[in-house]
C-alpha cells in the first residue's frame, strides 16, 4: 500500500517512554521466570529505552542498529533461557529494533488518513491489538496440546528435555499408538461410519423441513420450528436420558421382533440419535438462505412445465446449496464431536472417537489423546479450507459464466 | 450420491460380516493398563480357545447407574462387568447381578481345592467373583522429601517435615481412617471411633490441619500425573498406578506401603441376559478366574491374584522382566501394616459421613 501521509520524526520524549513500557512488559515475563518480576520490568525498560536512545542520538544508522538489537536480545535470551531462547531472542531483537524506528520516524502514520487525530490513531492500533489478543485467547490453548502430543513421556508434562528442544524429549510414539492400537482404530472407524450417515439423514430431513416451514401457508409453523430446534436448546444430558429409553425400546423391537443383528441395531440407534441432534443446525442455516430465495423462480419453473421435484433439484437446490453445505458441516461436526448421547445410546461396539478420548482422559491421562486431538484439528482445518476454496471457485466460475 | 451408496454398502457389508462371524461378548472394565492386563491374560486366550470376539467397554466407573438404567429399559448390553466389591454388593442387593455358586460354577484349584476355599474370605458377596486384591496407598517424590524418606503414613499430615502439596481422593473413605490413626487412635479402634459423631469430627479436624495443602483427586490417573509433574510431594492412588509410574515410566517416585488399604475387584454377571448369553458369560468367568489365568494377570500389572493357589505362580513382568512378587500389595514386606476395606461399616455409614465430608470440603 502506498503511503497516504507524509511522515516526520517524533520527539524522543514521546518515543522513549513507549519503547520503555513495551520493554518493561516483556521484561516482566523474563523477570518472573527468573525470580523477580519487578527487576525484570526495570531491566527490560532500561535496556530497550537505553538502546533506542543510543540509536537515535549516537549511532544514527538504522541498518547497524538492527544487528545490535539482535545481538543484545540473543545474548540476553540465551543467557536467561538456554538454547530455546534463540528463537525468542531473534523475535524480540527484530521487534524492538523495528518498533523503536517505527515510532521515531513516525512510520505508524504513513498508511493512515492524514486528518486523523492522535486519539484516532491510538484507537486504530489499539483495536488491532485487542483483535490480536482475542485471537490469541481463542487459539493459544491449542498450542500446548499440539506441542505436548510429541512428548516422549506418558504424561501431560513439559519435560526439561522438551523445553530445551532436545530431540530425546520428543517422539512420535503417541501417533504410532493411535495408528496401531485397535481400540483407537475401531473408534475412529466407528466415527467415520456414524458421522457421515447421520449427516446425510439430517441434511435431507432438515432441508425438507426448512423448505416446508418457509411456506407461509403452513399452519403452526412457529410451533413446529420450535419443536424441531429443541434438541439444540434442551440440555444434552436430558435429551440423552430420554433418547436412551426411547431407543432401547426401538432397539428391542428391531432385535427381538424383526430379528436384526445386534450390532446393526446399535449403529441405527446412534445414527438416528445423532441425526436428531444435527437437524436443527441444517434447519437454521437453510432457513436463513431461503430468506434470500426468490419465490417467483419456482413459479417460473412451474410455468415452463417443470414438476415440483425437478424444480427443487434444478432451481431451488443450487441456489440454497451454500446453506445446505454449511448446515451439513455443522451436523457432521456435531456427530463427530458428540460424547454424551453416544455414551447413553451406544454400546461398546459403537464406541466413537470422542467416547474413546473421554474414557482415556478419565482412566489414564495418556498423550495419545493429544495426538488424536492434533490430528482432528489438522483435519478440521483441511476440511474447512477445502470447502472455502471450493466455494470461492464456484463463485468465480459463476461470475465468469455468461448467465 | 455415489459417496452415499458406497458408505451404505460398506456399512451393510461390515454388519453382514459381523453377523457371519462368531459370537460377540461385551466385557466392561476400568480401561487403561488394567483393561490391557485383562485383555492379555484373559480375553486373548479365551478368544483363541472359543472364537468369541470380546469387546471392551471402559464403563466400570458408572457401572451401577448404567446397569440400573439398562435393567429399567429392558435391554442389557453388557455380558460381564468388572466392579469393585462394594458395587458388587449393592448390585447383588438390588437383584441386578447374578448369584454364583462358587463350587459348581467356578474352576477348582489344580490340587482339587474347591473354589470357595481357594478364594476364602474374599467371596464377600454371593454375586461377586473376586479377581484381584489391590490397595490404595501413597507414593512420594524421592527428590522432594529431603534426606529422610517417609516410612509412616502420618508423614502425609506432617507438613513441617515434608512441605508441599499432597493429593488425596475426594471422598471420606480411607482418608478418615488415616486421619484417625495419625491422631493417635489405635488401628483396632478406628471404626468404633469413626461410628460416633465425635470421632468423625476428630477425623475431619485432623484433615483440616492439611486442608490447604491438599489437591483432591477423583480419577486414578490424577495422582500419577501430579507426581510426574512434581506438583505434589506425595499422593494416594492405587498401587498398580504407582508401579507403572515407578517401574514403567521411571519417574523419581517411591512407594509408602504403610497403612495401605486393601480392596477387592472382580466380576459380576448382570441379570436379565438371555439364557445363551448367560451361559456364555458363565463359561467366560469359569475360564478367566481359574488359578493360572489369575496368576497370568500379575505379569502385566502389580495387583495380587485373589486365589490363594495363584500366589506361588506369580512370575516376572512380561516386558520389564522384573520379579512381580515384591511389588504385590500382599507381599509380606509391603503388608506389614494394612487395612481391609470395611464393607459393612461403609455400607452403613457412607451416606452420613459423605454428607459431612462434602460439607467440610465446601467450607
Amino acid at each position: 500500500m502506498a503511503a497516504l501521509t507524509p511522515i516526520s520524526r517524533k520527539p524522543q520524549s514521546f518515543v522513549l517512554p513507549i519503547v520503555a513500557a513495551a520493554g518493561a512488559f516483556v521484561g516482566l515475563f523474563f523477570g518472573t521466570a527468573n525470580g523477580s518480576g519487578f527487576m525484570g520490568m526495570l531491566g527490560g525498560a532500561a535496556i530497550t529505552a537505553g538502546l533506542a536512545w543510543i540509536y537515535f542520538n549516537v549511532l544514527k544508522n538504522e541498518g547497524l542498529a538492527r544487528w545490535i538489537s539482535l545481538a543484545v536480545a540473543l545474548v540476553l535470551c540465551v543467557y536467561l533461557g538456554g538454547v530455546p531462547g534463540v528463537i525468542l531472542g531473534i523475535a524480540f531483537g527484530l521487534f524492538f529494533w523495528w518498533f523503536s524506528y517505527w515510532l521515531y520516524e513516525g512510520r505508524y502514520r504513513a498508511r493512515l488518513l492524514p486528518y486523523l487525530t492522535p486519539g484516532q490513531v491510538l484507537w486504530h492500533y489499539g483495536f488491532r491489538i485487542i483483535c490480536g489478543l482475542i485471537f490469541f485467547f481463542l487459539v493459544s490453548p491449542l498450542v500446548p496440546v499440539m506441542w505436548l502430543s510429541f512428548n516422549a513421556q506418558d504424561f501431560f508434562t513439559f519435560t526439561p528435555e522438551m523445553l530445551r528442544f532436545d530431540p530425546d524429549g520428543y517422539s512420535l510414539k503417541h501417533y504410532r499408538d493411535f495408528f496401531t492400537n485397535n481400540e483407537w482404530q475401531r473408534s475412529f472407524k466407528n466415527s467415520l461410519i456414524i458421522a457421515p450417515i447421520a449427516t446425510i439423514i439430517s441434511v435431507s430431513l432438515g432441508t425438507l423441513a426448512a423448505i416446508g416451514l418457509s411456506q407461509s401457508h403452513v399452519p403452526g409453523r412457529r410451533a413446529i420450528m420450535a419443536i424441531l430446534i429443541s434438541p439444540m436448546i434442551v440440555p444434552l444430558i436430558i435429551s440423552a436420558t430420554g433418547m436412551f429409553f426411547f431407543y432401547s425400546q426401538i432397539g428391542n423391537f428391531l432385535e427381538g421382533t424383526l430379528g436384526f443383528n445386534k450390532n446393526f441395531v446399535g449403529y441405527v440407534k446412534v445414527i438416528l440419535a445423532h441425526a436428531v441432534l444435527g437437524i436443527p443446525f441444517v434447519i437454521i442455516t437453510v432457513t436463513a438462505t431461503l430468506v434470500g430465495f426468490d419465490r417467483s423462480l419456482t413459479r417460473a419453473a412451474a410455468n415452463m412445465g417443470a414438476d415440483p421435484v425437478t424444480t427443487f433439484f434444478r432451481v431451488q437446490m443450487p441456489l440454497i446449496l451454500p446453506g445446505v453445505i454449511s448446515g451439513g458441516l455443522f451436523a457432521f461436526i456435531t456427530s463427530f464431536d458428540e460424547v454424551v448421547v453416544v455414551l447413553f445410546v451406544g454400546s461398546a461396539s459403537q464406541k466413537t472417537l470422542p467416547w474413546q478420548m473421554f474414557t482415556g482422559l478419565r482412566e489414564q491421562i495418556s498423550p495419545t489423546i493429544l495426538a488424536v486431538a492434533t490430528i482432528l484439528v489438522v483435519m478440521s482445518i483441511l476440511l474447512l479450507t477445502t470447502v472455502e476454496l471450493l466455494r470461492r471457485r464456484s463463485e468465480r466460475l459463476r461470475g465468469m459464466s455468461p448467465a | 450420491m455415489k459417496l452415499t451408496t458406497t458408505l451404505l454398502a460398506t456399512t451393510a457389508l461390515s454388519v453382514a460380516a459381523s453377523a457371519v462371524a462368531a459370537q460377540e461378548m461385551t466385557i466392561v472394565s476400568w480401561g487403561g493398563a488394567y483393561s490391557k492386563s485383562q485383555k492379555l491374560a484373559y480375553h486373548d486366550p479365551y478368544s483363541e480357545k472359543t472364537g468369541v470376539t470380546i469387546i471392551n467397554d471402559d464403563s466400570s466407573a458408572e457401572a451401577v447407574a448404567k446397569l440400573r438404567a439398562m435393567n429399567e429399559a429392558g435391554s442389557v448390553t453388557w455380558d460381564v462387568v468388572d466392579v469393585v466389591a462394594a458395587d458388587a454388593i449393592r448390585l447383588c442387593d438390588e437383584g441386578l447381578a447374578l448369584e454364583i455358586d462358587a463350587d459348581t460354577q467356578l474352576a477348582a484349584a489344580p490340587d482339587g481345592t474347591p473354589a470357595s476355599e481357594d478364594f476364602g474370605d474374599l467371596l464377600v458377596s454371593d454375586c461377586f467373583i473376586p479377581q484381584i486384591v489391590y490397595s490404595t496407598t501413597f507414593g512420594y517424590r524421592t527428590d522432594m522429601v529431603g534426606d529422610t524418606a517417609p516410612t509412616d503414613v502420618c508423614a502425609v499430615f506432617d507438613t513441617a517435615t515434608y512441605p508441599g502439596k499432597r493429593s488425596l481422593e475426594k471422598r471420606p473413605i480411607n482418608n478418615m481412617e488415616w486421619a484417625l490413626i495419625c491422631d493417635g487412635v489405635a488401628k483396632d479402634d478406628v471404626y468404633d471411633v469413626l461410628a460416633t459423631a465425635e470421632g468423625q469430627d476428630q477425623a475431619l479436624a485432623k484433615l483440616d490441619t492439611i486442608k490447604d495443602d491438599v489437591i483432591w483427586w477423583s480419577a486414578g490417573a490424577d495422582t500419577p500425573q501430579l507426581l510426574a509433574d512434581g506438583e505434589v510431594v506425595m499422593g494416594s492412588t492405587y498401587n498398580g498406578r504407582l508401579f507403572s509410574v515407578i517401574e514403567e515410566q521411571k519417574q523419581p517416585v517411591a512407594m509408602l506401603w504403610d497403612a495401605q488399604v486393601f480392596d477387592l475387584d472382580g466380576w459380576i454377571i448382570p441379570t436379565g441376559l438371555s439364557p445363551e448369553r448367560q451361559q456364555a458369560a458363565l463359561d467366560y468367568i469359569m475360564f478367566a478366574t481359574d488359578t493360572q489365568r489369575l496368576a497370568d494377570q500379575a505379569k502385566y500389572i502389580s495387583y495380587g491374584p485373589a486365589r490363594a493357589s495363584s500366589a506361588p505362580l506369580v512370575g516376572q513382568h512380561a516386558d520389564l522382566g522384573i520379579d512381580m512378587a515384591p511389588h504385590m500389595p500382599t507381599d509380606p514386606n509391603n503388608a506389614k501394616n494394612t487395612f481391609l476395606y470395611n464393607y459393612e461399616f461403609w455400607a452403613d455409614y457412607r451416606d452420613d459421613i459423605d454428607a459431612k465430608f462434602q460439607a467440610w470440603l465446601a467450607q
